[in-house]
C-alpha cells in the first residue's frame, strides 16, 4: 500500500519535473539538411544598420554562400545567431537560387552594438562564419537622433537625396559625419558638448558651426551625443571604466 | 493497516510517552518551524542575485561607492497616488548606478538614461509585469494568480503614450503609430476616447459615394474593391476580401444609388474640351502646378513619388470619366466642397490640357478582366445589404445609408485587454486586410498598448495634455478665398492645417506687402534645395488684393510692433558692420546665399532680395531668437546683442536684389 503510493508519488514528481523541463528547454529549431557545400560566406547586405532597441531593422540580412571559385552556392545551410535577446526570422535556412539567404532581424532590449553572424558548413564539416555588426538605439540615442536629423544632418550626413539636400558640398570647412570615430572618439563629452552648445569656434574651430546652446537643451545636447557615441565607426569605447578584477 | 497502526502507537509513544523528552521534541520542532523563515529569505531568488551583485562589485574601481549605495533585503517604491508598489529593484540593484555601464548581464544592468526616475514612476508604468512580485517567474510572466506580462521592449514607448497625449520628440514610433491610426480612418470604425472626454478624429477624408457614377465606371468600382491596391499601391484603403459575387453587387448597388450632382458644369454642358494632343504642354503644366507636392505618380522604376495629400495618380486615366476629370480640375469644390485640393483657376484650355495628360495615365490590363453584366434589381438589394453590412458608411457618404454607431469594438481601453482572450476583440470578424509593413504594424501595435486603464486614471498632475485640434477659420471674404484655396492643406495658421508649408500665423509681421502680392501673382521659391513648392493659383489682382489685405492685418504677432525698425535709411557703416557680423562672426553663409558669386549654403532661404521681402522688425526679432517666432525652426538661437542684431538688420534690408543699388554703394 505505502510502496503504491510511493510509486503514484514518484511518478507525479517525475511528470511534473519533465513539464518543467518541456517548458525550460523548448524544441530547438530544426536546420534543414543542406545539398551542397560552400566554402565561405560574405555579407550580401543588411550590416551597420540602426534600429530602435527591441525592433526589427528595417531591412532584412543578406548572406551569401560561395565555393572556392567565388560561385554562390545554391542550397547549402546558413544558421544565423547573435548575443540574447536577438530574434532572426528565420534563424537559418538553405540558400536560394542566386546563393542567398535572407532573415528579418529584431536586436535585443538593450541600446548599443551588436555583433551578430551567420555560419555555414563546408564538406569537411567545418564551420565558416561572418560576423556583422549592427546598432541599437535606446532613449537617449532616438531623441539624439531626432535632433541630429532636426538640426545637424542637414550639413553633417554628406549623404543627399532629393527629398533632403545636403549642405555638405557647399561649406567651405567640412563636418564630420558623426560616424567618423577617427576624430570624434578622440573628443570628450566635454568637449562635445562645448562645441556643440558654443559652436566651433569654442574649441577654435570652425564658425561655420552655429551654437547651439540657447536652442537645445543640456538634456538635448547630452542625448545628441550619445547618439554620436552610438553610431561612430570604429565603435567608441568608454574612457576610465575600471573593468573587473579576476 | 494493522500494522501500519502499531508503528504509529509505537512512534509516538516513543516520542511522547515522556514528558520531558515530549518537551524537547517539542522544542525542536518549534526551533526548526522558527527557522523556516530565515531560511526562506536565506535560499529566495532575490537574495541568491543580491549575493550575485555583491559579487560583481566587489572587484570594481568604484566598489566603496557602489558599497555604500547597496542596501539588502526587499526593496520597495510604494506611490500611492499611482497605484504603484514595486519590488522590482531588490533584483535590479544597480539599475541606478551609472558607473555599471559595461555591465551587460541582468538583473544588474544600468536603467538607461530617460527623463523619469523610478522615485517617481517606478517601474510597472512603463515595464508593466507584477510589481509586488518577488521572483522572477512571477515578476515577469504571467501566470494564474497574475495577468500582466512584461512588455517587450519593441513596444515600450507606447508606455509614455499613457500620460503623453501630445507628440513626444523622443517617441517616433508612437507618433508614427498616432499619425497611421487616424490616417488610415482606423477610428472611424472603431472608437478611442482619450481620457479629457474627446474620441481621437480621423485624418483622411474618404470621399463621398453619393455621386460615383459621375466620376467612374462601374468597371472600376469593382476592380477597386477586389483590390485597391492594385489600382495604386498607396491606396489607403483596406482590401475586405470580397467575393466576386459581392463585390459585384456592391458595385451595382453604388452606381445605381448615385445621383448626379445638380450643378456640375461637366454633366450638362458640351462633351470636355478635346485637348491638343501636346504631352509635354501637360507634363509641364502638371509640373508648374506642383500638382507632384501633393499627389503621387508610380515612376518607371516601380517607386511611388510626390505627396501622399491626395489619391496617387499613376493610374488615374483607367478610373476617372474625362468629363468629371475636367471639371474637377476646373473647380473641384463643386463636386467635393471640402477637398484638400485647391481651386486653381485653370482657363478651359489649360484645364483640357491637364485633363488630356491625366487621361493618359491609364491601365488598361487593370480592368481587361471585368466582365460586368447590367445590374439586376435583387443583386442592387444585395449590394445595399452588403454595404450596410460591411459598414462602408462608417467612412464614406452614401445617400440614403447612416454612418453605424459602435461600429466596431472600442478601442480605448485595448492596451490592458490580457491577449489571452482572443474573444475580448468581439465575435464578428469583419475587419479588412491593410497592407502595413512590419515597421506600421509595430508602430500602430505601440499606439494601441498605450490605450490602458492606467491611461484613462493617470492623475491629473501627471497627465500632459494634447494640444486640441484647432477649428480656426479666416472671416469673410478672405476666408472664403482661403477655402477656396485651399491654403490649409499645406500651411497651418493658428493650430489648423497642414505643414507642408511654412506656418503662416504671423505673416503679416513677417513680409513686406509688395513681395506678398508679387508672390501671390507668381509664386518662386525661396529655397533652392526644395521640391514642394507654391503652386501658381492664377489669381485675379482683385483676389490677391483681398488676400494681402486680410494677411497684413489679421496675421500680426503681439510680440513687437511691425513699424519699430526703419525700412530704409541705414548707414553704409551700419550695412558694413552687418556683413562683417554675417561673414565672421555669425558664418551665416554656411546656410544662405547673399552673393550667388561667392556663396553656397542653400538650406536656410536664399538673401540676395531678402530686404525686398522681409520686414525689418521681423528681421531684427528673428536674430534675436527665430526659435521664438517659428519654433523648431533649423536655425539655431544665437543669443546675438541688441547692437549686433541691429547691424544684421541693416545689412539684410540693404540686399534689395537688383545689383543696380548694391553697384551703386
Amino acid at each position: 500500500m505505502t510502496r503504491q503510493l510511493a510509486i503514484q508519488i514518484g511518478l507525479v514528481c517525475l511528470a511534473l519535473a519533465c513539464s518543467g523541463c518541456n517548458r525550460k528547454y523548448g524544441t530547438a529549431q530544426l536546420a534543414p539538411a543542406p545539398s551542397k557545400y560552400g566554402t565561405a560566406i560574405v555579407e550580401s547586405s543588411g550590416g551597420k544598420q540602426i534600429a530602435a532597441a527591441g525592433t526589427t531593422l528595417p531591412q532584412p540580412v543578406i548572406v551569401q554562400v560561395n565555393d572556392e571559385q567565388g560561385n554562390a552556392v545554391t542550397g547549402a545551410a546558413v544558421q544565423f545567431g547573435g548575443p540574447a535577446g536577438v530574434v532572426f526570422d528565420p534563424q537559418n535556412g538553405i540558400t536560394d537560387s542566386s546563393g542567398q539567404l535572407s532573415s528579418n532581424v529584431s536586436l535585443g532590449p538593450q541600446a548599443g552594438r551588436y555583433q551578430i553572424s551567420a555560419a555555414t558548413i563546408t564538406k569537411d564539416k567545418k564551420v565558416v562564419e561572418v560576423k556583422l555588426e549592427e546598432i541599437a538605439l535606446g532613449y537617449q540615442q532616438i531623441l539624439g537622433r531626432q535632433l541630429n536629423d532636426q538640426y545637424c544632418s542637414r550639413c553633417h550626413d554628406p549623404e543627399s537625396t532629393p527629398e533632403r539636400v545636403s549642405n555638405y558640398d557647399n561649406l567651405a570647412v567640412k563636418p564630420h559625419p558623426f560616424t567618423e570615430g577617427e576624430t570624434l572618439n578622440k573628443m570628450s563629452d566635454e568637449d562635445l558638448a562645448a562645441i556643440i552648445g558654443h559652436g566651433g569656434p569654442a574649441l577654435n574651430k570652425s564658425p561655420l558651426m552655429p551654437p547651439y546652446g540657447y536652442t537645445l537643451s543640456k538634456t538635448d545636447i547630452q542625448a545628441l551625443i550619445s547618439y554620436i557615441r552610438t553610431v561612430s565607426d570604429p565603435p567608441y569605447r568608454v574612457p576610465g571604466i575600471v573593468y573587473a578584477q579576476k | 493497516m494493522q500494522s501500519s497502526g502499531n508503528k504509529f502507537v509505537g512512534l509516538w509513544q516513543k516520542l511522547f510517552g515522556d514528558p520531558i523528552r515530549a518537551f524537547g521534541v517539542v522544542s525542536v520542532l518549534f526551533l526548526i518551524s522558527l527557522a523556516i523563515a530565515p531560511a526562506k529569505n536565506r535560499f529566495s531568488e532575490w537574495g541568491h542575485y543580491q549575493k550575485g551583485y555583491v559579487r560583481l562589485i566587489r572587484g570594481r574601481g568604484e566598489a566603496v561607492t557602489l558599497q555604500r549605495h547597496f542596501q539588502s533585503g526587499i526593496q520597495q517604491i510604494w506611490l500611492p497616488d499611482l497605484g504603484v508598489v514595486d519590488r522590482c529593484t531588490t533584483c535590479h540593484v544597480g539599475q541606478k548606478e551609472a558607473s555599471l555601464i559595461d555591465v551587460s548581464t541582468q538583473p544588474f544592468r544600468r536603467h538607461p538614461v530617460i527623463p523619469h526616475t523610478s522615485e517617481q514612476m517606478g517601474c510597472v508604468i512603463c515595464h508593466r509585469g507584477q510589481g509586488p512580485a518577488t521572483t522572477v517567474e512571477e515578476a515577469h510572466r504571467s501566470t494564474l494568480a497574475w495577468e500582466q506580462p512584461i512588455l517587450p521592449a519593441r513596444y515600450i514607448e507606447s508606455s509614455c503614450g499613457q500620460c503623453h497625449r501630445a507628440p513626444l520628440t523622443g517617441t517616433p514610433q508612437l507618433n508614427e503609430g498616432h499619425r497611421l491610426l487616424t490616417r488610415y480612418g482606423c477610428v472611424h470604425c472603431h472608437t478611442v476616447k482619450q481620457p479629457d472626454g474627446n474620441s481621437l478624429k480621423a485624418t483622411d477624408d474618404p470621399p463621398s459615394l453619393s455621386h460615383i457614377a459621375d466620376k467612374t465606371t462601374r468597371q472600376w468600382v469593382f476592380a477597386w474593391l477586389k483590390d485597391p491596391q492594385a489600382y495604386a499601391a498607396s491606396a489607403t484603403m483596406p482590401n475586405f476580401k470580397l467575393s466576386d459575387n459581392d463585390a459585384r453587387d456592391i458595385s451595382a448597388f453604388l452606381i445605381a444609388n448615385s445621383t448626379p450632382i445638380p450643378d456640375d458644369t461637366a454633366s450638362n454642358s458640351s462633351p470636355a474640351q478635346k485637348a491638343a494632343p501636346d504631352p509635354t504642354a501637360g507634363a509641364s503644366l502638371y509640373g508648374e502646378s506642383f500638382c507632384a507636392s501633393c499627389h503621387a505618380v508610380q515612376n518607371a522604376a516601380g517607386n511611388v513619388v510626390g505627396g501622399d495629400v491626395g489619391p496617387e495618380l499613376t493610374r488615374i486615366g483607367t478610373k476617372a470619366k474625362p468629363e468629371w476629370l475636367q471639371a474637377w480640375i476646373r473647380n473641384p469644390r463643386i463636386y467635393d466642397p471640402g477637398t484638400e485640393m485647391p481651386h486653381y483657376r485653370f482657363t478651359d484650355q489649360q484645364a483640357a490640357v491637364l485633363t488630356g495628360f491625366l487621361q493618359a495615365k491609364a491601365d488598361p490590363d487593370l480592368l481587361a478582366n471585368v466582365h460586368l453584366d447590367a445590374a439586376t434589381p435583387e443583386q442592387i438589394a444585395h449590394g445595399k445589404t452588403l454595404v450596410t453590412e460591411f459598414g462602408c458608411a462608417s467612412c464614406h457618404e452614401i445617400s440614403g445609408i447612416k454612418k453605424p454607431e459602435n461600429f466596431a469594438p472600442e478601442l480605448t481601453r485595448i492596451g490592458s485587454k490580457p491577449s489571452k482572450q482572443p474573444r475580448a476583440f468581439g465575435a464578428g470578424l469583419k475587419m479588412p486586410q491593410y497592407s502595413f509593413n512590419p515597421a506600421q504594424i509595430d508602430a500602430l501595435t505601440t499606439q494601441l498598448l498605450s490605450f490602458t486603464d492606467r491611461a484613462q486614471s493617470v492623475p491629473n498632475s501627471l497627465a500632459v495634455a494634447a494640444t486640441p485640434a484647432s477649428n480656426y477659420q479666416p472671416a469673410g471674404k478672405a476666408g472664403q478665398l482661403m477655402n477656396d484655396l485651399a491654403c490649409f492643406s499645406c500651411h497651418a495658421i493658428n493650430g489648423r492645417g497642414g505643414n507642408m508649408a511654412p506656418d503662416l500665423t504671423w505673416e503679416g509681421s513677417s513680409v513686406q506687402r509688395k513681395w506678398l502680392e508679387d508672390f501671390l501673382r507668381n509664386p518662386n521659391t525661396l529655397r533652392p534645395a526644395l521640391i514642394r513648392r507654391m503652386p501658381k493659383f492664377n489669381l485675379t489682382n482683385e483676389e490677391i488684393s483681398t488676400l494681402s489685405d486680410y494677411i497684413m492685418t489679421v496675421y500680426q504677432t503681439p510680440a513687437f510692433e511691425r513699424d519699430s525698425m526703419p525700412e530704409s535709411g541705414y548707414s553704409s557703416a551700419q550695412v558694413e558692420q552687418g556683413r562683417q557680423l554675417f561673414y565672421s562672426k555669425y558664418a551665416c553663409q554656411s546656410c544662405h546665399i547673399v552673393d550667388p558669386k561667392a556663396d553656397k549654403g542653400y538650406i536656410g532661404p536664399t538673401l540676395t532680395q531678402v530686404g525686398a521681402r522681409l520686414n525689418a522688425a521681423w528681421i531684427y526679432h528673428w536674430m534675436k531668437n527665430p526659435q521664438a517666432l517659428r519654433p523648431g525652426t533649423g536655425e539655431p538661437n544665437r543669443n546675438m546683442s541688441d547692437d549686433d542684431a541691429r547691424g544684421l538688420t541693416a545689412f539684410m534690408m540693404s540686399q534689395k536684389g537688383s545689383g543696380k543699388q548694391e553697384a551703386k554703394k
